[in-house]
């Protein structure tokens, strides 16, 4: 279990009960616990939404879609609606969301209800990475507890209002992340996504009207109530609302989930907040938002973290994953354990993703093995530009934007590797030249 | 939905709102490639090769998926479209062994034509493609799982389509692959549980060569085979089966049905028998010499003495012992002119009205109860289009496929609502919105109860309050289609039939076994029915000459041989012997001539025995049971037999009868003698004067079966054709019932015997289908062998 870090910089909003036993229903509700929700009960689903839409905050999941807005998308019907909390953090060098159901369990809850009550839901559901199966037992206990409370059930507070909680695991595959993948592999089904539209606000969860939010936005929201939209909102930068929780890991010198103001420099983040590289060795590289995101150069850093900065500077906010990776990183191999990753976890349903990852992998493999050519960086390349844009969900995207950023930015240590300059030893396998076609 | 209009490579096209764009397209002429699109199945948008771009949306869209909108501007073959399908091209044949010059699907490929299209034919891999063992799902389906692209096509179709889901996907990425639906542990055949119906549509929705079908594999390729379209001979449905048929030393193999150019009445549709139950065809056992018994035993003779030998004996005893005392027996898989003819021959010929046939359903009283109401009758396509339908009776989904097939399709895709009343419980009760199980024989109590007979209820089912429910419902439904099991006849199906006619619009089937079950009562192989439920002695077929009262029926056929005032019996592509359960001895004092394929239970007793072709061996046109007349084309021919057609002529042409008025065929033969004398006696030929009137020529040979087409179009109520229609291979909707009331036949004998087939038999011709056996066997096999591990993977 990692332990916490501060730094003065950080501006706790969401993890200012952290460390303070907060999982703990009565720790939480001296640290202003559920008053959001009452206030929200009070005063009523537009003022909920037109709060979130003040805070300019904008979903943490890593595609920064103004949540008051994706809120207000869903039909005032009568149809059954449901809140799912995507807690399905799988993005490599992506910690923050475990932190959130570690010491603030009930802050997920409570954003549950918010969200809830903003939509005219009665049912949310809580879905954790398989993984996280460990943090099930901390979320199924503030659940229980929320319900002996009165807080979940029917009547919740007394106000005549029900509302339930579900928790729900995956089984282990990054690509129920992508939101109507989880709805599928929570219906029970195969985890794969499905055709958009329409979009979950209006046929989602067992085909209701569906809000789905990352675990940390849902988190935010009872925050947002308690310190009213336009304050939240200034403490970030331009069209980027409030704070965020930052994974910073890799060579630094501290490396934690630090909760930052949207729009801090990320230059600053690493060498002051994080303590800068590890044993003062040089930077080499720094993938700023979890593995899909192209990777920054060192004279690329001085960028604020904001969703709109991010972009502009050719790659993506994501989901706040910051890796840090030092001059003794070879690119060849990092770039291969990354598509390992996206190619292990390809659902398989689309042919770019599926084969493309496969083929990048392979190739990698060869190249990272001593069995290179020249070509196989082209190769590479055209395989990652052929899979963007083209595949069923953004897994082909994530897979192909760092492949792109590597083969682009560090062509040179591709090439210099397979002349075999560089990259230690090489290890020649039998299998090279098998079996083209 | 109203039209809309949108742009596709600069031209204007419109569509109803919402259409998807890759039919749109299609319907434009502009063709849109995909792999995993199958119109009627669910969407995929999985293989990514129907990208197009929208005009101001960031990303390349799929046309599958994509809904036409006023005002949309598409491109859909622009450089960077290009681009991406060959891409994508490239990724799956860096997987995809290319294995073409072995493949099944070589030259019918998918893939195949679109590397071609798009020419994606360099690679850049170095490493070994992934590779898995085949797995056989069947005797009749095999997967050669690295062919395989994962277009999931197999897996909507079997579940979707079929509602069988016996098909799913195994692991993830890379490894994901189709696999059956089998208990953990067992071999991948293992389907029974989840009741395959080895329908081969998994086979035909592939677009490579992953799926195989076992009668064809490694058999040939395709371009060396005629492909033929006609008409499969076994259930009722009628569906167009594309015979793949190639030349041997005494003939034609077929080596393959399927469902090619998709043009026929079934649509999309085939199931087993059409696709694999051609076999009997190429049977070892199938006779092909005249034998005629001599000193007991039947000894090989050649044609012209079997003919001969019928043809003397024929006239003989006729002569003798009058055309009463002969018997003439049909099939249900002949043709209709086969038909016709065999009754023409009979009732002109011998001078018999004694025919008839296996009914297996009760098309008389079907076509009695509806004399007088006009497009009351469905066709096999109103089962895809209907709003609401009645199943009464019958298992379509193991007895009429295409029917079943139809129905879930129109209730999938058009929410079509099916209501079940049966004595069992079918599987398309699963489809229905309502299923009443009836008690068994509980048919004529419901059908009473359904006509306002409260008291009938409680015998039918035993909850009366929702039967009355259930009436209610069905009495609010506007054009019902009602499908009538062949349970049903008789008094109980004249009730049903009334309570339909009350409701506005409904539409009315009867579903019987055969090809051509429905085509034989329409053609009068009946003993008191002309052609047309016409009955006996009436002046539409004055022209027969033949006796007016009616004859006798199947059972009393062979009660006159039995009691030894039957002097002749001659069957014609039947096997009432073993399907009646007839005495052998009763025969012996008969002389019986029998034309089939097989020495059947019946040809054994016979004293001359004609090798006859099946209906993949002839021409001409069949009707089925909903009165769909289709054409039959022949796909090859086979030494040694005749088609039942040639045989009837050769043997009236022995018996010295008059050819040209059996058969009217002939340029200055008949037609012209008919002119002179028509001028002369003031009789007109009528059939000279018709064929003038429809502009068309007499045939030249009386072996040509349209020239009893030309006399069954001009005689045969009901069978109004058009030519062209059927000519250019589209099926036609007939409702064959003479224009007035027949008569009744009191106190005989039931003669209606469902043959009760399942998917895997098909009467005695299933008998010489080895893949119908097979598939028998393997439906019935209870447990296989757990096997060590699953299959590397």
């Amino acid at each position: 279990m990692p332990t916490l870090v501060s730094h003065p910089d950080e501006v706790k909003v969401l993890s200012r009960r952290f460390g303070q036993g907060a999982a703990n229903i009565d720790k939480y509700l001296e640290l202003d616990g559920y008053k959001a929700v009452q206030q929200a009960i009070a005063e009523g689903p537009a003022w909920i939404i037109d709060t979130m839409k003040a805070s300019g905050l904008r979903g943490r999941g890593g595609a920064g879609f103004p949540t008051g807005l994706k809120w207000s998308f869903v039909p005032k019907n009568d149809k059954a609606k449901y809140v799912l909390v995507n807690g399905d953090e799988s993005e490599p060098g992506t910690c923050k969301d475990h932190v959130i159901f570690r010491e603030d369990p009930h802050a997920v809850i409570e954003g549950t209800m918010i969200a809830g009550l903003a939509i005219g839901s009665k049912l949310g559901f809580i879905y954790l990475r398989g993984e996280y199966r460990y943090l099930l037992k901390i979320v199924e206990k503030a659940v229980a507890e929320a319900y002996e409370r009165g807080f979940l059930g029917k009547n919740i507070f007394g106000t005549g209002v029900d509302f339930d909680i579900i928790t729900q695991t995956g089984a282990g595959a990054y690509e129920v992340g992508e939101e109507s993948a989880l709805m599928e592999s929570l219906e029970g089904k195969r985890g794969v996504p499905r055709i958009k539209p329409p979009f979950p606000a209006v046929v989602g969860l067992y085909g209701g009207p569906t809000v789905i939010n990352n675990a940390e936005t849902i988190a935010s929201a009872p925050h947002i109530l308690l310190m009213g939209g336009p304050a939240y909102a200034a403490l970030g930068s331009e069209r980027n609302g409030g704070t965020r929780l930052f994974g910073i890991s890799g060579h630094v010198e501290r490396p934690g989930v630090y909760e930052l103001p949207m729009g801090y420099n990320l230059k600053k983040a690493i060498y002051e907040v994080a303590g800068g590289v590890k044993g003062g060795k040089k930077l080499k590289a720094v993938v700023p938002g979890g593995s899909s995101c192209p990777v920054l150069l060192p004279d690329e850093l001085d960028v604020g973290l904001d969703f709109d900065q991010m972009g502009k500077a050719g790659t993506m906010l994501g989901s706040g994953g910051i890796v840090v990776l030092d001059e003794t990183v070879s690119i060849v191999e990092f770039a291969l354990r990354v598509i390992s990753f996206y190619q292990h976890e390809s659902c398989g349903w689309c042919i770019p993703c599926r084969e493309g990852t496969d083929w990048i992998k392979k190739t990698l493999t060869r190249v990272y093995e001593g069995g290179g050519q020249k070509k196989d960086v082209a190769n590479v390349q055209y395989l990652a530009e052929n899979m963007m844009g083209r595949t069923f969900c953004p897994l082909g995207d994530a897979a192909a934007m760092p492949t792109l950023g590597f083969v682009k930015k560090f062509r040179q240590e591709f090439e210099d590797y397979i002349d075999g300059k560089k990259a230690g030893t090489p290890i020649i396998t039998e299998q090279l030249h098998v079996g083209a076609h | 939905m109203p039209d809309v209009s949108f742009t596709v490579d600069g031209k204007k096209l419109t569509a109803p709102a919402g259409t998807l764009l890759i039919e749109a397209c299609k319907t434009a002429g502009i063709e849109i490639p995909a792999f995993c699109y199958y119109p009627g199945l669910s969407l995929q948008a999985a293989c990514r090769m129907c990208v197009v771009r929208q005009e101001k949306v960031p990303k390349l869209q799929t046309a599958c998926t994509t809904p036409v909108a006023e005002g949309q501007v598409f491109f859909t073959d622009t450089p960077e479209i290009v681009q991406a399908r060959k891409a994508t091209l490239q990724l799956l044949l860096g997987n995809h062994p290319l294995d073409c010059p072995v493949c099944d699907a070589g030259g019918e490929c998918e893939l195949q034509d679109m590397t071609f299209k798009y020419g994606a034919a360099d690679s850049f891999y170095a490493e070994p493609k992934n590779h898995r063992e085949e797995q056989k799902w069947s005797p009749v389906v095999y997967f050669d799982r690295p062919r395989c692209i994962l277009c999931y096509r197999c897996v909507r179709m079997c579940g979707e389509g079929m509602d069988v889901f016996a098909l799913g996907v195994e692991n993830r990425g890379s490894s994901a692959v189709i696999a059956p639906n089998v208990p953990a542990g067992l071999a991948p055949d293992h389907l029974n549980h989840v009741d395959c119906e080895q329908c081969g549509m998994c086979i035909d929705a592939c677009p490579v060569g992953a799926l195989t079908s076992g009668t064809y594999r490694y058999k040939t390729r395709p371009w060396e085979m005629n492909h033929v379209a006609t008409v499969c001979t076994h259930c009722g449905d009628g569906c167009k089966t594309t015979l793949g048929v190639r030349s041997t030393t005494d003939g034609a193999e077929i080596v393959r049905g399927d469902n090619r150019d998709r043009s026929g009445i079934n649509d999309d549709f085939l199931c087993n028998k059409g696709r694999y139950a051609f076999d009997f065809a190429n049977h070892a056992d199938r006779i092909q010499q005249p034998l005629v018994r001599k000193a007991g035993k039947l000894e090989p003779v050649s044609w012209e003495e079997a003919f001969t030998h019928i043809g003397k004996k024929f006239r003989e005893l006729r002569d003798a012992k009058g055309g009463d005392s002969f018997g003439v027996i049909g099939g249900n898989r002949l043709t209709n002119e086969e038909a016709y003819l065999l009754q023409k021959f009979a009732r002109t010929v011998i001078g018999t009205n004694n025919i008839d046939h296996h009914r297996t359903a009760d098309h008389v009283t079907f076509a009695q109860a509806l004399i007088g109401h006009k497009d009351r009758t469905a066709s096999l396509r109103d089962t895809k289009t209907a709003k609401s339908i009645l199943i009464f009776g019958g298992d379509p989904t193991n007895q009429s496929p295409a029917t079943a097939w139809n129905l879930r399709t129109n209730i999938r895709n058009n929410g079509a609502k099916l209501f079940v009343v049966n004595t069992e419980e079918i599987k398309l009760r699963r489809q229905a919105k309502a299923f009443v199980r009836l008690a068994p024989f509980g048919y004529g109590a419901m059908a009473a109860f359904l006509n306002g007979d409260d008291a009938s209820g409680p015998s039918a089912v035993s909850n009366v309050e929702a039967l009355a429910g259930f009436r209610d419902t069905l009495k609010a439904t506007e054009g019902l289609l009602i499908l009538i099991g062949s349970e049903l006849r008789g008094s109980e199906l004249k009730a049903l039939i009334e309570f339909g006619l009350t409701l506005p619009g409904a539409k009315f089937a009867l579903l019987s076994d055969y090809v051509n079950s429905k085509g034989a009562a329409d053609m009068g192989l009946l003993p008191d029915m002309l052609p047309g439920y016409t009955p006996v002695g009436s002046e539409i077929f004055a022209e027969y000459k033949a006796p007016a009262q009616a004859g006798l029926g199947l059972l009393e056929i062979f009660d006159a041989a039995a009691a030894g005032s039957l002097s002749a019996l001659y069957i014609v592509g039947s096997n009432p012997v073993l399907r009646y359960g007839v005495e052998p001895a009763s025969l012996k004092n008969t002389f019986v001539v029998v034309q089939d394929l097989f020495m059947t239970e019946t040809a054994v007793l016979a004293d001359v025995v004609l090798p006859a072709a099946n209906l993949y061996e002839k021409g001409g046109s069949v009707t089925n049971h909903y009165g769909d007349l289709q054409l039959v084309k022949k796909a090859g021919d086979r030494a040694g037999v005749r088609t039942d057609f040639e045989m009837i002529v050769r043997i009236a042409d022995k018996m010295d009868a008059h050819i040209p008025t059996l058969i009217p065929f002939g340029k200055g033969l008949r037609a012209d003698m008919g002119q002179t004398r028509g001028a002369q006696s003031g009789e007109a030929d009528r059939h000279a004067v018709w064929l003038t009137a429809q502009n068309l020529e007499p045939r030249l040979s009386p072996f040509d079966p349209f020239a009893i087409l030309d006399e069954i179009q001009r005689l045969v109520p009901g069978y109004d054709i058009l030519r062209l229609q059927l000519l250019s291979g589209n099926d036609q909707h007939l409702e064959p019932a003479a224009s007035q009331p027949l008569v009744q036949i009191g106190a005989r004998r039931d003669l209606v015997l469902p043959s009760g087939d399942t998917l895997f038999t098909s009467g005695t011709l299933g008998h010489y289908s080895d893949m119908l056996i097979d598939l028998q066997q393997n439906s019935r096999r209870e447990q296989l062998p757990i096997l060590d591990q699953t299959a590397a993977d």
